[in-house]
């Protein structure tokens, strides 16, 4: 019962819309919409399973006093102020000049902008201390960085003014984003493209049973 | 208000930033509000639009919304340990019906689609433009084909890379790391934006320094 | 004097620093700007000490990496404080969705998807408010909506710019008839399925809870074949790849879309097959649209620290070369 339910379910729901794709009229189209449906209340479940999932964790360790208990105590806190403000404030609650849109200004978006923002130092680190013409596929990777890191911003232009129109860094950049990057994009693309068609094509028939906890 | 606010908003900032120095108790204060107020900011969206906005609102127009609640219901009890294992039915549903979309979508677009524009006419001969035949459209056009090709054979691993199979794979290899050089630079390029985009707040909007 | 002690003055001297620049700022000091000489030396300092490091490591010692974050701060602020004029180029792919949105007749709806959060607002947002304006200018009507959650809050900030200018502001528009924000819904690429047959389905109301059916924009629009045009903002999972395998290829929706840099890269070869109607690649990608509408904002203001960065990033890839072929591509280098 355990693993053959979730089979048959997985099974059904993905030919079905595999059906829908061919035939999008009733019966099936219909079928796909009552899915899509479904998959939307279902995700916004799983996502706040997330968040519980975060808070259990949280108070627990905060109970126990384990290290840093009391970071995790400020997560449960800032956890708290978020969603009961954001509950009593009802359907508006994104309103300009709400309490819950000034968390999301004032303290949201300062946070999880700089959160990513610290990448860029780690990235010119990485390139003075990794980043190595070893050999000549490493050499074009290099140079192909170079042609669009120089090509995508003005100075690009200033420094290949004097070359005809075409001929200039810019063009060059792109260039090398619409013809060889773009070619060796597509295989990349095919190939990932091949792989999900293959393992769904797997997880429909029942084959590939790792996500109902099972081995093959 | 508006002080306090362009203060917290900096100390917070800041609070991440000083990682770079190292990991420090101003570092993890930041996180932790960051990871707890995420968190907060999803459910609270997903209560108000998903549950209520699309659920609660839309279940009396059509009632067969319940079942996607009740699989959301047996969701949310993966938090009892001992019946956590009928989470397992709404995680089902979930891969198949990914599986489902993702295998006609990803075979529509992302093979067939690009396979047709790759192989395209090198002269062509159109109402609008009549013939078009410039050297460079042809070159381009013959580079792309090249390289969706010898990289579609060098990710073929069922066949050992050697003589002209080998050959091909080898070019195939070269459009790939045009292909990962370009991708870095445009990576270079998003990171440094992101922190152009703070370093506008720390210097313009907290200290009025730049207009 | 102990390390603590020495961080805490640092931390001391950095808040008072702050603190007089913000008490500069709230007592009227304005803004600085670097004269063209000064903007000189500061760019002839950088370039002479990115020599100096490249001296050093050719010696055989790579600088520690605390020097490079420092390198690339400056890199990006510095210019912050410079003006100088560049001349930026317009890539075709821009052109083409500029295009797109001028041969659209006044009262075109375009459907504009936020799938992007605050992290890449700096790429996204000018993006946003740009093509927002753009539509305004030319009497489109927009529909907002949003795959990711924080979608519809970074609509409304671009919203909210937009109507600083007096010009869109004149031509009083009203939300509702003349603009909406759906708001975001759960469920990624099932959303766009979903809206292949309704768009009330996943939009029962807006984002501010006024039935989908009292919103005289969206009364009549059913589906995608109601929408004229569409641009989708993204910064990655559920994106373009996703609106493009559905809404596109599936439903036939005409669609352009602005990427964060990192991801677009892979949109060059959807671009390249005809399935987006253009393309803008981060800031430069922001930059040029901003170009091309003739329309100054924050993408055209950011252009020079974008250069900066690159060209800061391309010295340190040269001097970590240069040595590393020095040492006889050993790159037995030390340092921390």
């Amino acid at each position: 019962m355990r693993q053959e339910i979730p089979l048959l379910i997985t099974a059904i729901v993905g030919i079905g819309f595999v059906i829908q794709y061919f035939i999008p009229h009733w019966p099936f189209g219909k079928m796909s919409d009552w899915f899509s449906d479904w998959f939307s209340i279902v995700g916004a479940c799983a996502i706040i399973l997330g968040a519980l999932n975060l808070l259990k964790v949280s108070i627990e360790k905060t109970y126990r006093r384990k290290e840093d208990w009391g970071y995790a105590a400020v997560i449960i806190a800032s956890f708290l102020l978020m969603t009961i403000i954001g509950i009593a404030e009802g359907r508006g609650f994104r309103n300009p000049g709400t309490s819950f849109d000034w968390l999301y200004n004032f303290v949201y978006i300062p946070l999880s902008a700089t959160m990513f923002a610290i990448l860029a130092f780690f990235v010119a680190s990485a390139s003075y201390r990794a980043f190595r013409a070893r050999n000549f596929e490493a050499t074009l990777l290099l140079i192909a960085a170079f042609f669009v890191m120089i090509g995508r911003v003005p100075v690009g232009h200033t420094l290949s003014s004097f070359m005809p129109i075409g001929w200039q860094l810019s063009d060059l950049a792109s260039w090398v984003m619409t013809v060889p990057q773009a070619a060796g994009q597509r295989a990349i693309m095919i190939g990932i493209g091949l792989g999900i068609v293959s393992t769904s094509l797997r997880i429909i028939l029942g084959l590939e049973r790792a996500h109902i906890g099972g081995g093959k | 208000m508006e002080h306090f606010a362009l203060w917290l908003s900096a100390f917070l900032t800041l609070g991440i930033l000083s990682f770079l120095y190292k990991d420090n108790p101003w570092y993890k204060l930041s996180e932790a509000i960051f990871v707890g107020i995420s968190a907060g900011f999803w459910f609270v969206t997903l209560f108000w639009d998903n549950l209520v906005g699309k659920f609660w609102d839309g279940w009396q127009d059509e009632p067969m919304l319940f079942v996607g609640a009740a699989l959301g219901f047996l969701m949310l009890l993966r938090l009892v340990p001992k019946i956590g294992w009928i989470s397992r039915w709404p995680l089902a549903f979930i891969v198949g019906a990914t599986s489902g979309l993702w295998l006609m979508n990803y075979l529509a677009s992302n093979i067939m689609v690009q396979v047709q524009a790759t192989i395209q006419p090198l002269f062509s001969i159109s109402y609008a433009s009549g013939f078009d035949a410039g050297w460079g459209a042809i070159i381009s056009s013959l580079v792309i084909v090249v390289g969706t090709f010898t990289g579609l054979v060098y990710f073929f691993f069922s066949k050992e890379h050697k003589g002209a199979f080998g050959g091909a794979a080898r070019v195939g290899i070269f459009f790939i790391m045009i292909t990962f050089g370009a991708s870095f630079g445009y990576t270079v390029m998003s990171r440094m934006s992101l922190l152009i985009g703070r370093m506008d707040f720390l210097l313009g909007d907290w200290l009025g320094m730049i207009g | 004097m102990s390390v603590r002690t020495k961080e805490l003055i640092a931390l001391g001297v950095i808040s008072l620093f702050a603190l007089i620049f913000y008490l500069g700022k709230v007592w009227g000091w304005g803004t600085f700007e670097f004269p063209t000489l000064l903007s000189f030396i500061v760019m002839a300092f950088i370039g002479l000490s990115l020599l100096w490091i490249l001296i050093l490591t050719l010696k055989g010692r790579l600088i520690e990496r605390r020097v490079v974050f420092v390198y690339v701060g400056f890199a990006v602020a510095l210019p912050l404080f410079m003006s100088f004029s560049q001349k930026i180029t317009i890539s075709p792919e821009v052109y083409q969705l500029h295009e797109a949105i001028m041969e659209l007749p006044a009262g075109s709806k375009v459907l504009i998807s936020f799938d992007y959060d605050p992290p890449s607002a700096p790429e996204l947002q000018p993006m946003a408010e740009s093509i927002i304006r753009v539509c305004f200018e030319r009497d489109l009507k927009v529909i907002v909506m949003g795959l990711w959650p924080q979608g519809p809050q970074q609509a409304n900030l671009a919203l909210e710019r937009v109507f600083e200018d007096s010009a869109i502001l004149a031509k009083n528009l009203q939300y509702g008839e003349d603009y909406v924000n759906l708001g975001f819904q759960a469920g990624n690429e099932f959303v766009i399925q979903r809206m292949g047959s309704s768009f009330e389905s996943m939009f029962s109301s807006d984002y501010e809870g006024t039935p989908y059916r009292e919103i005289p924009l969206v009364r009549n629009v059913r589906n995608f074949s109601n929408v004229d045009f569409s641009v989708n903002l993204s910064a990655g999972f559920p994106g373009t790849v996703e609106w493009v395998q559905i809404a596109v290829d599936r439903y036939g929706l005409l669609m352009g879309a602005g990427n964060t840099a990192v991801q677009a890269p892979v949109m060059y070869a959807y671009l390249n097959a005809g399935q987006l109607e253009g393309l803008l690649g981060g800031m430069s990608g922001a930059a040029e649209f901003e170009a091309v509408a003739e329309y100054r904002a924050k993408g055209t203001k950011f252009m020079l620290s974008q250069t900066f960065a690159h060209v800061v990033v391309i010295a340190f890839i040269i001097i970590g070369n240069v040595a590393f072929f020095r040492s006889g591509r050993k790159s037995k280098l030390k340092g921390n």
